[in-house]
């Protein structure tokens, strides 16, 4: 395996804005909200900043294509800026633009940039998949939403391992519980409750046997990051956030056309995570994690999580489930600021909101819901579907 | 002589208690009460004319191989398509070889024994794949409605392996105007009920049988079975008096089970006929509509290997309730509904993409590994086993004559589907392949792991902004 960006890259400092349903702000006031609390956060300048990458999803009721509409909503100075675009998971895709370009050398600093407006469509949920995949797809692919594609992992699951459908929807919805918990917590949340086990079972079925609040909110918000040398890290701040892996794998959609996925996993997070690490030489993540923010979109995509990084064994996640194993007491808490679940997943933000949390976890700063001691924190972001998606992983330590 | 060499049939699945139209549309038309009796069949939302022939088709290639079809013969007074091969795109959906001979049978209700007799007075040794099948509208609380049933009848001609060959036939036409529609028109208009029955049913049907016996040399009393269109609710029962049948000679004709299923329905009948006769029985079949066609068949010693798939006898068999009125009018597209904004879009299709990938869309032909043997679908330049990974060794292997298992599957209530939940799943096909399709003619109860399901064509939208109904394919649970 090559060398990797190891050591090589710091976070000096973040921003995100509130999440939620925003009817009264665009995406460039929300990318520019992000931006100001990230450059006051690492004292710097904006003409300090080489280059710049922006994460957004659905463009088509969104800011557009390309990247201009960064350049032009924070005014950069004709710097080079990249727009990715790898659905749910694009703003850790952002993010590694930003880290890959620092490591090489060719910048010292680099920003990513993610936001997301979703609600100017008209409709709940996220905006019909049907040319998502282009027009020749639309003629095969299945009337399919993302709830339905993950109802299919969790029907699955379930049957695999012997779950009645009243045990496996009571699993999962612990999941919920908890993530909402968490979130309750957090003032920049979008479903800033708690809820119970029992109202989760029983909320509308979305997607059988997913219900209502199995399903992450449908949120709008953006959030940043500024990178920069880790030689030169401690130069900004004296508790920079230093890489320790980063990571996307792309399914090759093997997984619904080939006969040999089971069905109860997501293949293309298992191998991610195995190469994240290796990356950050962690041989035992169930020991060695102090916290993980994962891609819970759906609460079964949480479970299956647990398994495919390989903090639970195959088919055991139940267990540690009931044991607040990923409680924000337990031995590792997963979406201590609410994950998808509760803070909300304006898609091209999400994946550096989950760094923002491991980067405030990891400096202290969360308050009520501080984890105690933590030292390395993994982040996960799937964008797709179980049977073919984008996954993006990092891991971050405060020391190097 | 030719004769038919095997059929097909296909009944939709659901079925609409002729009572639950009554109790919905009594209020206005109380004189339908005495036809509340029994049930019809309706096409799913996602069927029409089309894909329910193409359905009767593969039920008839369940027995014999399309390399043998020279022409695909294809009748409805129902087509999609007024301009834009219909026979064509069935043709494809078959499977069928782009050099077959194709034609549309339209017009008239006679249109399916006109397009069966075409196939059995072409060329010797053709064989001949006849589809047939019709939904016909009725408008709200008329006796059409409550008369009129949706299904198809398929009905191969040839020489060899005859299981019926054909005596005679005899055919008359009249500019009889009973039933009508012009371009534009939904719905069927009518003249008076006994005006059409005595003028019309009752003289054309016994003059078109009079002349096939005459040319056969045959009385009526020669016949093991007669098959006729009907009419009315009473009105087959009244012919047989007329034609002086014994009641053995009377082939049911399936109103309380299906409805009239127009062109379809003399052959759907002639195939119910076909199944319960004895090698030497003479069957006669005799449609009506703008005049009307009588063949006679005699029935060899091979029918008796096709009786045992009781092929009739599983299709009115597989049904489900339709519940609502208000659901049929709404597959029937008689009701506007709030879609709501994600049911509102309909995004365009390109044409140029569909004819490019016509193989998959239509034939639902995929592709397998002449290096490793894997089926696959889509077809990909790059093998899909990652253990193969050969580049460019790919064959054309069909996946629509192949049954599955259901590897998972769901009901989304956030897709928008016009019958709601929208069902889809990840099918593993016996012999290789995997693929996800939505899932059709079945409730969720009836879903689990493992369940076996076949492949069915149908439309999965139509944009009538731009004349364009998008056919492809979906699972449904395997139906025998």
């Amino acid at each position: 395996m090559a060398e990797g960006i190891r050591n090589k890259v710091a976070i000096i400092g973040m921003g995100c804005t509130r999440f939620g349903e925003h009817w009264d702000r665009s995406a460039e006031s929300l990318a520019a909200e992000a931006f100001e609390e990230a450059i006051g956060d690492a004292g710097i300048d904006k003409k300090d900043i080489h280059a710049a990458w922006l994460s957004t999803c659905f463009d088509e009721g969104n800011v557009g294509k390309s990247a201009i509409p960064l350049a032009a909503a924070l005014k950069l100075p004709y710097i080079p800026v990249t727009r990715v675009e790898n659905l749910c998971a694009s703003g850790t895709d952002a993010v590694r633009g930003a880290c890959y370009a620092v490591a090489s050398g060719a910048c010292d600093v680099a920003l990513a940039v993610g936001v997301e407006k979703l609600k100017d469509i008209g409709y709940g949920g996220l905006p019909d998949f049907s040319q998502l995949r282009g027009i020749y797809n639309r003629q095969i692919f299945p009337n399919q939403t993302a709830p339905g594609q993950f109802a299919m992992l969790a029907n699955k699951y379930f049957n695999r391992y012997g779950l009645s459908r009243e045990e496996g929807k009571r699993t999962i919805a612990k999941i919920s519980a908890k993530s909402h918990a968490n979130g309750a917590m957090n003032p920049k949340a979008h479903l800033r409750r708690e809820v119970d086990v029992d109202t989760i079972m029983n909320a509308p079925m979305i997607a059988d046997p997913l219900g209502l609040f199995d399903c992450c909110g449908v949120t709008e918000g953006a959030a940043a990051a500024i990178v920069v040398r880790a030689d030169r890290a401690r130069d900004f701040r004296p508790d920079p956030l230093y890489v320790k892996a980063l990571q996307i794998a792309v399914s090759p959609e093997e997984e619904f056309r080939f006969q040999q996925w089971d069905g109860t996993h997501v293949e293309t997070t298992y191998r991610c995570g195995q190469r994240a690490y290796q990356e950050a030489g962690i041989k035992a993540p169930r020991e060695e994690l102090s916290m993980m923010e994962v891609h819970d979109c759906f609460s079964i995509t949480e479970l299956v999580t647990y398994e495919d990084l390989q903090i639970s064994p195959r088919g055991q996640a139940k267990q540690d489930i009931d044991e607040g194993f990923f409680d924000l007491n337990g031995k590792i808490p997963c979406q201590s600021d609410g994950g998808l679940k509760s803070f909300g997943h304006p898609i091209g933000a999400s994946g550096i909101r989950m760094i923002y949390e491991v980067y405030n976890q990891l400096q202290g700063k969360c308050g009520d819901r501080q984890i105690k001691d933590p030292r390395l924190g993994l982040t996960h972001n799937l964008g797709g579907f179980p049977a073919n998606c984008v996954i993006g992983m990092t891991i971050w330590g405060n020391e190097l | 002589m030719k004769g038919i060499i095997d059929y097909g049939v296909y009944l939709p699945y659901y079925r609409l208690k002729r009572e639950t139209i009554f109790r919905a549309m009594g209020w206005f038309n109380p004189a339908t009460a005495g036809m509340a009796k029994g049930e019809k069949t309706i096409a799913n939302y996602d069927e029409d004319s089309l894909t329910m022939a193409v359905a009767a088709g593969i039920d008839c290639l369940t027995n014999m191989k399309r390399e043998r079809i020279d022409a695909l013969h294809l009748a409805s007074t129902t087509l999609p398509y007024k301009e834009r091969g219909n026979a064509s795109i069935a043709g494809a959906a078959l499977n069928l070889s782009p050099h077959t001979r194709t034609a549309d049978f339209t017009g008239c209700l006679k249109s399916g024994t006109t397009a069966l007799i075409s196939a059995l007075t072409a060329l010797e040794g053709e064989t001949t794949l006849v589809c047939v099948s019709d939904s016909r509208l009725g408008k709200a609380g008329g006796a059409q409605e409550q008369l009129f049933g949706d299904g198809g009848a398929a009905v191969a001609v040839g020489n060899e392996g005859v299981i019926a060959r054909l005596m005679g036939h005899y055919s008359v036409s009249y500019d009889f105007p009973d039933q009508r529609r012009m371009d534009g028109d939904r719905y069927v208009r009518g003249w008076e009920e006994r005006w059409i029955r005595d003028a019309g049913y009752f003289k054309m049907i016994p003059d078109a049988i009079q002349g096939v016996l005459n040319q056969c040399g045959l009385g009526i009393n020669d016949l093991a079975k007669v098959v006729y269109a009907p009419l009315g609710m009473k009105d087959h029962m009244a012919m047989a008096k007329r034609l002086g049948l014994k009641s053995q000679q009377i082939q049911p004709a399936l109103m309380d089970s299906v409805g009239n299923t127009g062109s379809a329905h003399p052959l759907l009948m002639l195939i119910g006929a076909l199944e319960t006769s004895r090698p030497g029985d003479k069957i006669l079949a005799v449609s009506f509509g703008s005049g009307s066609d009588a063949l006679l068949f005699e029935v060899t010693d091979e029918i008796t290997a096709f009786q045992s798939k009781n092929k009739l006898n599983t299709n009115l068999e597989y049904k489900g309730e339709l519940e609502n009125y208000t659901q049929y009018l709404s597959f029937k597209g008689m009701l506007p509904k709030e879609l709501g904004i994600r049911g509102e879009e309909v995004a365009p299709t390109s044409l140029s993409l569909y004819w490019r990938e016509q193989n998959a869309v239509l034939r639902l032909v995929g592709a397998r590994c002449k290096a490793c043997g894997t089926p696959q679908f889509p077809k990909d330049p790059v093998c899909i086993n990652p253990e193969c990974d050969a580049l460019d060794q790919m064959e054309d292997y069909p996946f629509s004559d192949k049954t599955g298992m259901l590897f998972t599957y769901t009901a989304d209530h956030l897709a928008y589907s016009e019958d709601p939940p929208a069902l889809y799943g990840i099918v593993d096909f016996e012999g290789g392949g995997r693929y996800w399709f939505d899932i059709t003619d079945c409730r969720l109860e009836s879903l689990k792991v493992g369940k076996p399901v076949q492949m069915t064509f149908r439309r999965r939208y139509l944009d009538q902004g731009r004349s364009v109904a998008g056919y492809f394919w979906k699972a449904m649970p395997f139906k025998g």
